[in-house]
């Protein structure tokens, strides 16, 4: 099979038109806007069937995409950031009426000070809103995900919506070779939508999304769509395994590189686990025994497969590339919490932020981070958690702002 | 308008398609419109409706309404409709369903929703000429809430944020205008009150593709405080004093449906409200009831001019 370069956004469209989508409901929004650009050309050229409409706003196209799927079509959408929380009322909204599409959000840190560049914080906001989260770390990942998304998203137990994640600019932007699997073959391991019981049609009129009265019922559907989504988890498996036998790639629930016997451990969302995976291959070569677990799963949360990867080791280090304000990285928040109790649980889970807004994470600091942990393994004190930033880079800011005031100093002078 | 089905009273449909025993108020205007309008468009209809008091039409596991239904958010109806459109138009196109399994889409709001927190989303589906039929029931307040102002509250009404003696401050915001000025397919004001006229407005509306609005005024008991039984009488006063022009726009061009010969004083229609109360106890505001009948004297004079 011929690989060829692409970006993470064009690998996401691809993933789109092999999934033989209906629909795209769309807004740009910087990263995402070439999925759309690129949807856009091949609707017009006839090479995907159906129609793409641009909504006014992300609110008004997660609000069309779940009509759409509530009526019966397949859809696919795309945002990021910003665009993400303007759509947040209808992402928690659209879940509850169980109609199943396909999301894919490119990571972008947050307003404010607002920015381009990618972290997962946008992304995590929608955690627990009951769409499906899988995150890539490169290129063809993003492509195949979004195939196994859809399966995952219309699966008679789970029906919910799905987000694939890709990260902006490191993956969105970037080329990568990729292989396009074979169209029919695609068609076939994604199949025909069946919407079930969940349309509109003059012959069976069906209320969805209606009101209720009182705790009890809520419950029932919010539980509900819980105990669907958990069914994921398994579902995920054999996916997975699927997918391998048709075209050859593996994606498992956790990526586990060079961890069997590992004593200390990387763990880290996205494509900058990739760095951490070239500093595992040079710490190893230096004779430390280090590995990386790497989550594409994140919603459901596996929780065993955490156990399973971390039990036994010394020290753990998540380095978040997300702040939950006033609390810290939510990965390392969710790991701790999985492994609570468990025997054998690793003695420090150690927590640190990096990589906000697109700041790089350099091999220097993943070999710092490897060094703390040495050391907390053997003195059994978990460090406080890190946010990554360097005395270079603080000198660098410093630096700025007196520019700025001698420019803004001089100005004034000039003027007076 | 002689092309109509519904030249007499005698007949309008009586069908009761609209079931009953809903958690609407007694006296509603806005249910009383709703009975009116789904009985002449009938039900190969879906309802996209945002929050407001309609929503609670449709509680799990009872519906009133026989055809469809999509509860949305308080922002985003139109673009539900859009998602719904979409997808009928592409399965129709795909010939994955009959050209009989398809509905008519139709947004229900509030004017909390049609005159606000809507706008944005009803203004796209203008630009994209979505083929749908938004029905507004306008009781001039949030009042699923409890009747705080909204921008359709009318000048001087007292509501629970406008409690002042000289009441809300702001004037009625024209959505038809706003509408109307975007040349959209049909524009249209109604009332309950006035059967023959609603049921001949619903009946060309359904003839026409393209982005229509109804706006109906729907007298509130709750809202507006006055006795559910005065809900008529009051819908009568709102078009026979001029407060309620009852109009369409179509092909570009503006029509008076119902011109009042002679208007009755905009007092007669104010004073039968408990909102309006303090204009007349404990003493006649008589500059703001004159400001109020100056206005709709204003309007019916450029009526007049046009």
């Amino acid at each position: 099979m011929k690989r060829q370069l692409m970006t993470g956004n064009a690998a996401a469209a691809w993933g789109a038109r092999l999934a033989d989508i209906d629909y795209v409901p769309a807004f740009p929004i910087t990263p995402q806007t070439e999925i759309i650009e690129t949807l856009a050309n091949w609707f017009d050229q006839g090479e995907i069937q159906g129609k793409m409409t641009v909504l006014e706003s992300e609110h008004s196209m997660i609000t069309a995409a779940g009509a759409a799927a509530a009526t019966g079509v397949r859809v696919f959408t795309a945002t990021s950031s910003q665009g993400l929380l303007h759509a947040m009322e209808m992402i928690y909204t659209v879940v509850g009426w169980r109609a199943p599409f396909v999301l894919l959000n490119v990571s972008r840190g947050l307003s404010s000070p607002i920015t381009l560049e990618p972290d997962h914080t946008d992304v995590l906001a929608a955690r627990d809103s009951g769409f499906l989260q899988l995150h890539c770390a490169t290129c063809q990942e993003v492509l195949d995900s979004v195939l196994i998304a859809y399966r995952l998203a219309e699966h008679p137990q789970i029906r919910l919506p799905v987000i694939v994640n890709e990260d902006g600019f490191y993956l969105s932007f970037t080329r990568e070779p990729v292989e396009i699997p074979d169209s029919s073959l695609a068609k076939q391991f994604v199949g025909e939508f069946n919407s079930g019981n969940i349309k509109f049609r003059a012959s069976m009129p069906e209320s969805q999304a209606v009101a209720v009265l009182g705790g009890s019922q809520y419950s029932y559907f919010r539980y509900e769509c819980h105990l669907a989504m958990q069914q994921a988890l398994q579902v995920y498996e054999q996916l997975a395994d699927e997918f391998q036998q048709q075209f050859g790639r593996y994606h498992g629930i956790l990526e586990n590189f060079q961890t069997e016997d590992a004593e200390y451990l990387f763990v880290m969302m996205g494509c900058f686990a990739t760095k951490a995976k070239q500093a595992v291959i040079q710490l190893r070569e230096a004779g430390c025994k280090i590995g990386l677990v790497r989550p594409r799963l994140l919603r459901p949360f596996p929780k065993e497969k955490f156990i399973a990867a971390l039990r036994g080791k010394k020290a753990v280090a998540v380095i978040d590339q997300n702040l939950s304000m006033g609390s810290g990285g939510v990965l390392h928040t969710e790991i701790s919490s999985a492994l609570y109790g468990v025997t054998d649980a690793p003695a420090v889970i150690a927590s640190f932020i990096g990589g906000l807004g697109g700041r790089d994470i350099s091999q220097q600091e993943l070999f710092q981070i490897a060094k703390i942990l040495r050391l907390a393994a053997e003195t059994g004190i978990t460090p406080e958690p890190r946010l990554l930033y360097t005395e270079l880079e603080l000198r660098e800011f410093r630096k700025l702002q007196a520019i700025a005031g001698v420019e803004r100093h001089e100005l004034k002078e000039q003027q007076s | 308008m002689n092309e109509t089905i519904y030249q007499r009273m005698k007949d309008l449909p009586s069908t009761h398609l609209l079931g009953s025993g809903t958690a609407a108020c007694a006296g509603c205007g806005g249910l009383q419109a709703l009975h009116q309008i789904y009985e002449v468009y009938g039900d190969k209809t879906v309802f996209i409706n945002a929050a407001g008091c309609m929503t609670l039409l449709s509680i799990y596991p009872f519906t009133p309404f026989s055809g469809s239904w999509l509860y949305t958010a308080m922002g985003s109806a139109p673009a539900g409709a859009q998602g719904v459109r979409d997808a009928l138009d592409i399965l129709l196109a795909k010939k994955r369903i009959t050209t009989d399994e398809d509905l008519a889409t139709i947004v229900l709001t509030g004017d909390g929703s049609a005159y606000g927190m809507g706008v944005s989303a009803t203004s796209g589906a203008i630009d994209r000429n979505l083929d749908f039929l938004y029905i507004c029931y306008d009781n001039e307040g949030y009042g699923n809430t409890g009747q705080q102002f909204s921008s359709a509250t009318p000048h001087a009404a007292k509501t629970s944020t406008s409690k002042g003696s000289a009441g809300y401050p702001g004037f009625k915001k024209d959505l038809f205008g706003l509408w109307a000025a975007n040349k959209p397919a049909y524009v249209a004001t109604v009332i309950g009150t006035e059967p023959l006229d609603l049921a001949r407005k619903i009946e060309k509306a359904k003839q026409i593709k393209g982005p229509r609005l109804i706006i109906a005024l729907a007298p509130c008991p709750t809202g507006w405080n006055y006795e559910p039984k005065d809900s008529s009488e009051i819908g009568h006063l709102a078009v026979k004093t001029g407060v309620w022009p009852l109009k369409e726009y179509i092909d570009g061009k503006v029509i008076h449906t119902k011109v009042p010969k002679k208007r009755l004083p905009v007092e007669e229609y104010l004073s039968k409200q408990g909102r309006f109360d303090h204009l007349f106890r404990p003493e006649r505001n008589e500059e703001l009831l004159k400001g109020i009948q100056q206005k709709v004297d204003d309007y019916w004079q450029a009526v007049e001019n046009d």
